[in-house]
């Protein structure tokens, strides 16, 4: 299976061939999606195996988050839908949760009750959430700011705050939109080593939109290469041997910087 | 400001001003303008007097039913406006011309209408606050952070909840903007209500002591409602500096 995905030219499973497959928790199926004059998505199919990381990695323009605001339920697609868990998405639902580049923190309420908010809006009791909110707290590295509001935090600390938001509503699927550009480049790194043992440690499934190649290629078990206008998927990549070898080998590893290398090769002609 | 040196308090021009009054009353200049001390000896005379009082009890009364229902009102229908384009295409045009139209001819066809009374005078003084607090409204919704909405849909708000948790809120600096100049004009509004209506309130007292040429009641008065609208208004600053160190953060 791995083999067989890696140099697809272009990913147009048929219908059936997914349904058939059990561990497919996202499925995007011959999604189109046009904004006036401008062609986002022409017909874009794509699989996002389950408990895994799939990144939508490609130059700007390419719709990767378009498609990932697809997903999310935030925009409708013009044709095509959108499988979670088999069943058709219509809009934002409780199976999803999304973390944004710009955090999306309330600015007037702490951060506790930011972590909390998720489940506030589901009616969740406050003792109730803040207890998961404080576990959450915790998990990502922000235990004893659980009173601070967003101002008086570091870009970093404040996306730590926005991943803990979304993982205290347990969503099985986190969509993450370019979370880690707006942070410094010593932040990213620590996040993306967070985000390994995350992917490994919780039973999620993982859609990370980026433009980092290096990004992509550390955290991903499935890399989508998207192309611009009109928007495909040029390649699916699932890097295989280096992931074992431990968070600080990877960028060391002859597989990590041959896929570098690759990619940049594809997508080079593509950035004006 | 500083001179010679010293840090002068907020507002020392008043001091400046205040001489330049009493100087002139003191040269009998005009009836129209007695000596700054005589207006304060007076304005201690009046305040206690029951006509006083009745005078500020109607005007409050009427003042603080025609804020409030300027903000219930135009607090939620500016919100409406910034969220929805097409409630936003209906309205503006008549909120843009009633901000800027000569409310006081509006008047008479008030009283036309609602009668004599107070509630005219209330309806006179919610006409002359609520456009700036729509219009205020409005424009904080409008520059808020398009990710926050998405964010609250994602996490599976209602519109009634974006609304309360996420608008309000993020068009909260704004919003006190509009009311604390809502208020100012809402002033105008309740004592042009009070003079043109009928005869009550401070407005019965500017109409008693103008037509008696009692320049040092009718200035008393007027300076007891400035430092009323004054402070009123200083409040709503200060509420609003205590909210705006987010508003550059949205």
């Amino acid at each position: 299976m791995a083999m067989s995905q890696t140099n697809l030219a272009s990913v147009q499973s048929a219908p059936s061939v997914a349904a058939a497959e059990p561990d497919v928790a996202v499925s995007a199926r011959q999604i189109s999606k046009t904004y006036g004059e401008v062609e986002a998505l022409r017909s874009l199919s794509l699989e996002f195996p389950r408990g895994q990381l799939t990144s939508l990695l490609g130059p700007s323009g390419c719709g990767k988050t378009t498609l990932l605001k697809i997903v999310a339920g935030l925009l409708e697609p013009d044709s095509g839908e959108i499988l979670v868990n088999g069943k058709a998405v219509t809009g934002p639902g409780p199976d999803r949760a999304f973390v944004f580049q710009d955090f999306a923190l309330l600015p007037w309420a702490s951060v506790i009750r930011n972590v909390a908010f998720g489940l506030e809006l589901r009616g969740v009791a406050k003792s109730e959430r803040e207890d998961v909110a404080r576990k959450y707290i915790g998990n990502v590295g922000l235990a004893g700011f659980e009173n601070a509001y967003p101002h008086e935090l570091s870009g970093g600390m404040r996306q730590r705050v926005g991943l803990a938001r979304a993982l205290s509503v347990d969503a099985d699927v986190l969509l993450m939109d370019e979370p880690f550009s707006a942070v410094d480049e010593q932040t990213r790194r620590k996040f993306q080593e967070d985000l390994l043992s995350l992917v490994q440690n919780e039973n999620k499934t993982f859609i990370f939109v980026t433009h980092s190649i290096e990004e992509a290629v550390y955290v991903s078990d499935q890399i989508a290469i998207l192309l611009p206008r009109p928007s495909r998927v040029l390649e699916v990549i699932r890097p295989s041997g280096f992931r074992d070898s431990g968070a600080v080998n990877i960028r060391r590893d002859p597989e990590y910087l041959d896929i570098v290398d690759k990619i940049w090769a594809s997508l080079r002609s593509y950035v004006e | 400001m500083r001179m010679f040196g010293y840090r002068l308090p907020g507002m020392s021009s008043l001091i400046v001003w205040g001489l330049l009054w009493e100087l002139v009353g003191r040269l009998g200049v005009t009836f129209f303008l007695p000596p700054l001390s005589e207006v304060f000896v007076t304005l201690f005379e009046v305040i206690g007097t029951p006509a006083f009082l009745k005078a500020l009890g109607e005007t409050a009364y009427a003042f603080i039913l025609g804020v409030f229902f300027a903000i219930v009102i135009g607090v939620p229908t500016g919100i409406l406006m910034g969220k929805n384009r097409l409630v936003d295409e209906l309205l503006l045009p008549w909120v843009n011309i009633f901000l800027s139209a000569p409310l006081t001819a509006l008047v008479p066809v008030l009283m036309v209408l609602f009668g004599f009374g107070m509630q005219s005078i209330i309806i006179t003084t919610t006409l002359f606050a609520i456009w700036i607090i729509i219009l205020n409204a409005r424009a904080g919704v409008m520059q808020i952070n398009r990710s926050l909405v998405e964010m609250a849909r994602c996490f599976g708000a209602s519109p009634f909840e974006a609304f309360t948790k996420i608008y309000f809120w993020a068009a909260l600096p704004e919003i006190l903007g509009g009311v604390r100049i809502g208020v100012i004009r809402a002033v105008k509004g309740v004592i042009i209500g009070q003079l043109l209506i009928s005869i009550v309130g401070f407005g019965a007292l500017f109409e008693l002591y103008s037509a008696n040429f009692l320049m040092a009641h009718f200035w008393a008065v007027l300076i007891v409602l400035f430092a009323l609208a004054f402070t009123i208004s200083e409040l709503l600053a200060y509420l609003e500096r205590r909210v705006s160190y987010y508003a550059a953060k949205r």
